[in-house]
């Protein structure tokens, strides 16, 4: 009905002091869209994350969700409103089985029932085919299944949209397709709108529409995966490197 | 750790005839042994009381004689000046522990004072409070509040005044409530976003908890909590001082029990407070007989030691383990 996007990031900059880690980024999440953010180390893709999500507030620009102002509130908040993230290094409750690790995101639904959350964070660990694991303790996990636990933590606070940051990094690549099979899956069947930030460049090219690079804090280039593969100032700033 | 599904039917048997056996407990042992009965009760409740703060929600504080001696002297000063019983005390007492507390709670979660600054933050309060007790003269200052005791053929449980089986029962269905309250709070959504706060507080920020409300609420509650054991020392000691009831001892050995037994888990406190009691009787008769002075001290120091190096995560998991209970949580 309406036309607006999903995600509107406008002149989104920051700070630390002196260093300006991120500066006048502006890109769009069209609704049901799979967008990717790339660009070398350190070009400001997890501080671009990070202020989408709220971690801490953007030092100016502007971001909104589905319509809706969300500059400069808390993770908290911009969660309920509608963005569940992974964290690149994960943060899984450790001393907690994996299953309630994933029912936590869902309490805040069907009046905190536990048993209903219980019966949902199973079917989403069966999705990321952790299902057989939702009893051990998490610590136990090794990192490919806690960055699914991540994915699968995110998904059960019902998010409009959904941050990944770096989810595929150490998976192995048959893993890996497998992940994104399991995404691609989720866009199409509940229409769940993805930011993803990727160096697996496989997972990149086959699950986005819409690629997003950024160098330096600055935006360089957008398009379609093989527009930007093909843009010179990509190419040269670090893809280049990688196709001699 | 684990939060714990239902009881099975197995460890529920095996609570309930550990409670058949204290209930009878008093017809069969002397004053003597019943008091001491009541000390691992007493600590064992307040060990509960500590956890739900520490164990559930991660949030250390090494001041809980605050809450001990707000509910104490609450509860003592308005039935010596008043003649109020200690059931509506006890009232007072929560109250003034959930104000204080929170503010405490605002303090330091508003300005992210973490970990061991916000248990320095704790005794803080705790001790400008007893120095505050010591000064105040409505309340006894430094020479405290001495409750009146008189003889009489049957207890009043309403004035609390009584035998010493009186405050046994009350003492040991304070135990029974507490174990069951927190084991209430432990497997609701409360219990898991305290276990999700105190596992990793930013995760559980980013899965839109109300980290800062959740915190607050765990503070309240293990203060009210305390502060209700409180008034049960000062009615069955008879005395209170804000030197003794004040003291960093008095906290610090409020938490050794659940520390022993097994922070955050449910049983964990009982069993702890069951150890530490057992192994300070043996080391005073063991103590008498070797005739050197400190000796309990010694071997009782040793011991601690001993067992936090052997469990460092509480004997309670592990006996659980052994008893093959994991399933059922606690």
């Amino acid at each position: 009905m309406t036309s607006h996007p999903m995600l509107s990031v406008c002149d989104l900059g920051k700070s630390f002091r002196g260093l300006r880690a991120v500066n006048a980024v502006t890109f769009d999440v069209p609704k049901g869209a799979i967008v990717g953010l790339i660009g070398p180390n350190g070009a400001g893709k997890t501080t671009t994350f990070n202020l989408i999500a709220g971690a801490f507030p953007p030092s100016d620009g502007k971001v909104t969700l589905d319509g809706h102002d969300v500059t400069g509130l808390g993770q908290a908040e911009i969660c309920r409103a509608g963005v569940g993230r992974t964290f690149q290094i994960v943060k899984p409750f450790a001393g907690l089985s994996v299953e309630e690790n994933v029912m936590v995101g869902g309490l805040r639904y069907d009046d905190g029932d536990v048993e209903t959350a219980r019966a949902r964070a199973n079917d989403i660990l069966r999705l990321l085919e952790l299902g057989d694991k939702a009893r051990q303790p998490a610590q136990a996990l090794t990192l490919p299944d806690r960055k699914r636990l991540e994915v699968a933590r995110a998904l059960a606070t019902r998010p409009k949209l959904l941050l990944l940051d770096e989810v595929m990094a150490g998976l192995r690549p048959v893993e890996c397709d497998r992940m994104v099979a399991i995404l691609q899956g989720l866009n199409k069947e509940t229409g769940l709108t993805i930011l993803l930030i990727e160096h697996v460049m496989r997972a990149v090219m086959a699950l986005s529409d819409h690629v997003v690079v950024l160098h330096h804090g600055e935006k360089i280039a957008e398009g379609t995966p093989a527009e930007v593969t093909s843009h010179p100032k990509v190419l040269e700033c670090y893809l280049g490197e990688e196709h001699e | 750790m684990n939060a714990g599904t239902l009881f099975s039917s197995r460890s529920a048997r095996l609570l309930l005839g550990l409670l058949a056996v204290l209930s009878l407990a008093p017809l069969g042992v002397d004053d003597y042994t019943l008091s001491i009965l009541i000390a691992v009760l007493l600590q064992a409740y307040l060990g509960m009381s500590w956890n739900v703060m520490m164990g559930f929600a991660g949030q250390f504080s090494l001041g809980h004689a605050l809450y001990i001696g707000l509910g104490a002297y609450a509860a003592g000063a308005l039935f010596i000046h008043f003649g109020v019983s200690p059931w509506i005390g006890v009232f007072a007492g929560m109250t003034v522990s959930v104000a204080v507390s929170s503010v405490i709670g605002m303090l330091g979660f508003r300005f992210k004072v973490m970990g061991v600054y916000f248990a320095l933050l704790t005794i803080a309060f705790a001790e400008f409070t007893r120095v505050l007790f010591d000064h105040w003269g409505w309340v006894g200052a430094s020479s405290g509040l001495v409750l009146p005791v008189t003889n009489r053929v049957s207890d009043d449980f309403w004035l609390l005044r009584g035998s010493t089986s009186m405050f046994y029962y009350l003492i040991l269905a304070m135990t029974v409530a507490g174990f069951l309250f927190s084991r209430s709070l432990l497997m609701r959504r409360i219990g898991y976003y305290w276990q999700a706060i105190r596992e990793n507080e930013d995760a559980a920020d980013a899965l839109g908890i109300p980290v800062f409300r959740y915190k607050m609420i765990a503070v309240v509650i293990s203060a009210a909590m305390t502060s209700v054991g409180g008034m049960f020392i000062a009615f069955f000691s008879n005395n209170l001082f804000p030197e003794s009831i004040f003291s960093m001892h008095r906290s610090l050995e409020l938490i050794l029990g659940p520390i022993i037994g097994g922070v955050g888990t449910l049983f964990g406190p009982i069993l702890g407070a069951v150890i530490l009691t057992a192994m300070g009787e043996t080391f005073t008769i063991l103590g008498e007989h070797v005739g050197i002075d400190g000796v309990k001290q010694i071997a009782y120091g040793i011991c601690l030691l001993a067992i936090l190096i052997v469990k460092p995560n509480g004997v309670w998991p592990w006996l659980r383990h052994r008893l093959g209970l994991d399933g059922d949580g606690k």
